[in-house]
């Protein structure tokens, strides 16, 4: 019989869940770990990772298209093996969902495998096929059981024709077309994915503009490079109904004038946000409070309920792994009581879309700063006037920077181009670390790189760039 | 190793001093006990002396600095043998297993300072001093800079207690830190409330001289606020004549020139003598009890250039006249030097304070905590009396007792002046 008496219990093993299970160890407690399907989660397994391992094929092979420019030709053609790609992706998230596994084990976490549900105050059920495999008991509970695709009345997905992001990440064929429902992070990602591998590509969005959390300008800018890829943007418009046929879909599009379009698809993919995974684990009969099917936390993560935690996608956005694993690290480190933490400051979340070009930003956009009643000085700078950007041929971006005019606070950082994603940590640390202007304006960026656009972005906002 | 020689702790709660003057330079031959610096605490100078032989290697905190940490090293001595190469690899901040203190200066008096560093003084408390380099993010800094804040009176919630920028809002929101002279305060700032600390002082109107605090000034600022705050005071004048007094102290100066009898000489007898005699006025209050003293110890206020100081007359019931006088002078001369050690004028129940050598008639003073009361004095004057029915004159003091109602009652405290009065006029009584 093992053991069944922790002091901490995670349920989840996503990006929150092992993160904070792992932190939890680390900091002296006796801590178990309950996983239903995968550890690393969706992100590892079904996000963010094998859609990065995706995207860096799409983007070997958007190289090789132009190996022209770069002085190679290319004898014959170059023909995409589709499987190999998927296969690929899959391989990158089973390494990690297998080093995850390793970790928690050099941790001494212990994994129940299992569906965990709250069954009294602190007592956890875990299940497996319907049956209870293991009765847990612990001071704290930490939920982090994440959250799945939304899915629209009408609109629901099956799996062959009409994909969430799971079926869309593993297809035996490439489809001829697609329509994309939907364009957050998610829905870009695919589309830009499938476009660059060849597909005819449209995008629905509800709202006027397409990455809509972004900064306009940064919005704008990406929107005229998905064009210019041949891909189709249809802002303002909402998918009224899909029409299933034997190999093929035929949506029913609305624009905002309320004018209607028909357009048939090999595949639809739907990518209209997520809902918790609220259901299932033990919530009735607590305190705990859920609202739009997301549970209602404090600045500490403490749900209503004492002794019942919640992290990650399972809570408030911005939906995000490191969002998850920074919640996972603070509420474990609260229960220990280590000193000096404060509450998660969403306007230092880091935001990055893969799509080609990639987008990266943290804090406010222009927009939201004025209207938080900032007055701001806002700095920017071409990717055309970056030496390194030049010479990597990608020649198309640009770095957008938002300071306070009084303070000098940097209010926030929106990026569009080449590597912005890997570019945007450089001013997170500068907002965590509460710099200024002249700390940025100070500090010497390495030549020849893209981050000297940070640079001279910053020193635009305040009349000073050099280069342009 | 060079070894350090650390900042020492002078007394128990001493977290940092200025390290007033150094004796010795670089170069200099150290023998044992030898005399290196002076360090100047909130109510004394001492001295530090060397318990290591060598040569004085290093310098690492120059003389004239203030707010020095008790344990941070001050200098480095290196050993027979050693040259200076050896400097470099002793220069790192205090180890926390140091040595015991290099340079107590006081053979067992002074409990041995802890070897561990001290926990920096909360910059909140100490009357708002600044002690050295603040930590505080670039962006606090501006918005405190901007809203005419004093970041050293600021608390920091960050990584290692850093004032972030959260800090300084609440600090706004709370009107606290007002810097003391917010001389480039923006006119946004002026809208912020300054009154909530007794530190917050309104900007100063008109052309005034800026004096810095000695830490003998920031400490008696901090302490008789802090007595006048907190010990309800109330205070008792009596008269009493000081004829005999003063025949008795003629005839008994005349007898030898090995002492020479000052009234407040006999002044600090009948006050020990009036405690011995009411103990339950001997006492001070202990927060949920009240601590009577076995001993009728008094304290005796003496000015200093820039401040004053209260040397204590140990077990004064015990003394006799001649040996309260030699050692009051003796004392008074240290004091005034700057040299009294903490544990000479720390403790008692009890403080007296004589201004009658300035023509004061009468004054009431404020009770230096922990003490119960203090006697404020005053000169003593010829004053028409009236004595059976018809005028007569005598030489007539005013004395007037200032209690902590905590520890001692009206009627207590009458009669402890009662019995002080009847040993002064009936100086005899002295005696026995």
């Amino acid at each position: 019989m093992s053991e069944t008496n922790f002091d901490l219990i995670v349920v989840g093993g996503g990006p929150g869940g092992y993160v904070a299970a792992i932190r939890a160890a680390q900091l002296g407690m006796k801590t178990a770990l309950v996983e239903r399907e995968h550890l690393g989660g969706i992100c590892l397994n079904w996000g963010c990772i094998p859609t990065k391992a995706l995207l860096r094929s799409a983007e070997v092979y958007g190289l090789i298209r132009h190996a022209d420019s770069f002085g190679f030709r290319i004898n014959g053609d170059v023909t995409i093996d589709f499987g190999k790609v998927i296969e690929r992706s899959r391989k990158v998230a089973a390494q990690l969902s297998g080093g995850v596994k390793h970790l928690l084990k050099k941790n001494k976490v212990t994994v129940f495998d299992g569906h965990g549900q709250l069954a009294g105050q602190g007592r956890l059920k875990v299940t497996r096929d319907g049956k209870i495999v293991a009765e847990l008991s612990a001071k704290h509970i930490v939920l982090a059981t994440g959250a799945r695709a939304r899915s629209l009345p009408g609109l629901e997905p099956d799996g062959k024709l009409v994909w969430t992001y799971k079926e869309a990440m593993a297809p035996r064929t490439l489809p001829k077309s697609l329509l994309v429902v939907g364009s957050g992070a998610i829905g870009i990602e695919f589309a830009s994915f499938y476009r660059t591998l060849g597909a005819e590509v449209t995008v629905v969005e509800v709202l006027e503009r397409v990455l809509p959390v972004e900064d306009a300008e940064i919005s704008a800018f990406a929107a005229k490079q998905f064009q210019k890829q041949g891909m189709k943007i249809l802002t303002s418009t909402t998918v009224a109904a899909l029409k299933k046929g034997g190999d093929s879909v035929t949506a029913t599009l609305k624009d905002k004038d309320g004018k209607s379009s028909e357009l048939t698809v090999e595949r639809v993919i739907l990518a209209v946000g997520i809902v918790g995974n609220v259901e299932n684990i033990g919530l009735d009969g607590t305190k705990v409070r859920v609202e739009k099917t997301h549970v209602v936390t404090d600045g500490w993560c403490r749900t209503d309920e004492p002794g019942v935690y919640a992290i990650g996608d399972l809570t408030g956005p911005p939906w995000l792994a490191h969002k998850a694993s920074h919640e996972g690290v603070l509420c474990v480190e609260r229960i220990a009581g280590v000193a000096g933490l404060h509450p998660i400051d969403v306007s230092r979340i880091p935001g990055c879309t893969y799509c080609n070009p990639q987008v990266a930003s943290v804090g406010l956009t222009e927009a939201a700063a004025k209207a938080k009643g900032h007055e701001v000085r806002v700095g920017r700078f071409p990717f055309i006037g970056n030496g390194k950007a030049i010479a990597l041929g990608e020649p198309e971006g640009m770095v957008k920077t938002v300071f306070d005019a009084r303070t000098g606070e940097l209010l926030g950082a929106h990026m569009v181009g080449a590597e912005v994603t890997e570019l945007i940590q450089g001013y997170t640390i500068a907002r965590t670390m509460e710099g200024t202007e002249a700390e940025l304006i100070h500090t010497i960026f390495p030549h020849p790189t893209l981050s000297e656009m940070m640079h001279e972005s910053v020193l635009d906002a305040y009349g000073r760039a050099i280069h342009f | 190793m060079p070894v350090e020689v650390l900042m020492p702790a002078l007394s128990p709660t001493m977290t940092e001093g200025k390290l007033a003057k150094w004796l010795v330079k670089e170069g200099d031959t150290i023998t044992s006990g030898m005399v290196l610096a002076e360090i100047e605490t909130d109510k004394a100078t001492m001295e530090v002396e060397a318990v290591e032989e060598g040569t004085l290697g290093r310098i690492l905190v120059p003389g004239g600095t203030e707010n020095v940490a008790v344990n941070t090293p001050i200098a480095l001595i290196l050993e027979e043998g050693e040259d200076a190469s050896a400097l470099g690899a002793g220069a790192k901040p205090a180890p926390k297993a140091a040595p015991s203190p290099a340079a107590a200066p006081e053979k067992a008096a002074v409990p041995p300072a802890s070897a561990a560093p001290a926990p920096p003084p909360s910059r909140a408390q100490a009357g708002g001093e600044t002690t050295g380099r603040v930590f505080a993010s670039p962006l606090a800094r501006r918005i405190a800079a901007q809203a005419g804040l004093d970041l050293a009176r600021i608390d920091g919630s960050g990584p290692h207690g850093r004032i972030v920028r959260a800090d300084v809002e609440a600090a706004i929101a709370g009107g606290a830190a007002k810097a003391a002279a917010p001389a480039k305060a923006e006119p946004r700032a002026a809208a912020v409330p300054a009154a909530a600390q007794p530190q917050a002082m309104p900007a100063p109107q008109g052309d005034f001289e800026e004096v810095p605090l000695s830490s003998m000034r920031k400490t008696i600022a901090r302490r008789l606020l802090e007595s006048k705050q907190n010990i309800p005071h109330f205070y008792l004048t009596i008269d009493v004549e000081l004829d005999s007094l003063l025949a008795l102290r003629q005839q008994l100066n005349s007898r030898s020139d090995a002492y020479k009898l000052s009234v407040n000489d006999f002044v600090v007898r009948a006050c020990a003598l009036a405690l011995k005699k009411v103990p339950e006025a001997n006492a001070i209050w202990g927060g949920d009890k009240i601590l009577r003293s076995r001993s009728c110890d008094v304290a005796v206020a003496v000015a200093l250039d820039g401040g004053l100081i209260t040397p204590i007359v140990r077990r004064a019931e015990a003394k006799g006249l001649a040996e309260i006088s030699a050692e009051m002078k003796e004392l008074a001369g240290r004091a005034k030097a700057g040299k009294l050690k903490p544990e000479e004028y720390q403790g008692g129940a009890f403080a007296l304070s004589n201004l009658g050598m300035y023509g004061i008639r009468e004054f009431a003073a404020v009770i230096n905590p922990p003490h119960g009361s203090i006697l404020a004095v005053g000169a003593g004057e010829q004053r028409p009396v009236v004595k059976n029915g018809a005028l007569a004159v005598a030489t007539v003091m005013s004395a007037t007792l200032s209690c902590d109602h905590r520890v001692i009652d009206g009627a207590l405290g009458a009669r402890w002046l009662a019995v002080f009065k009847g040993l002064v006029e009936d100086p005899l009584t002295m005696l026995l």
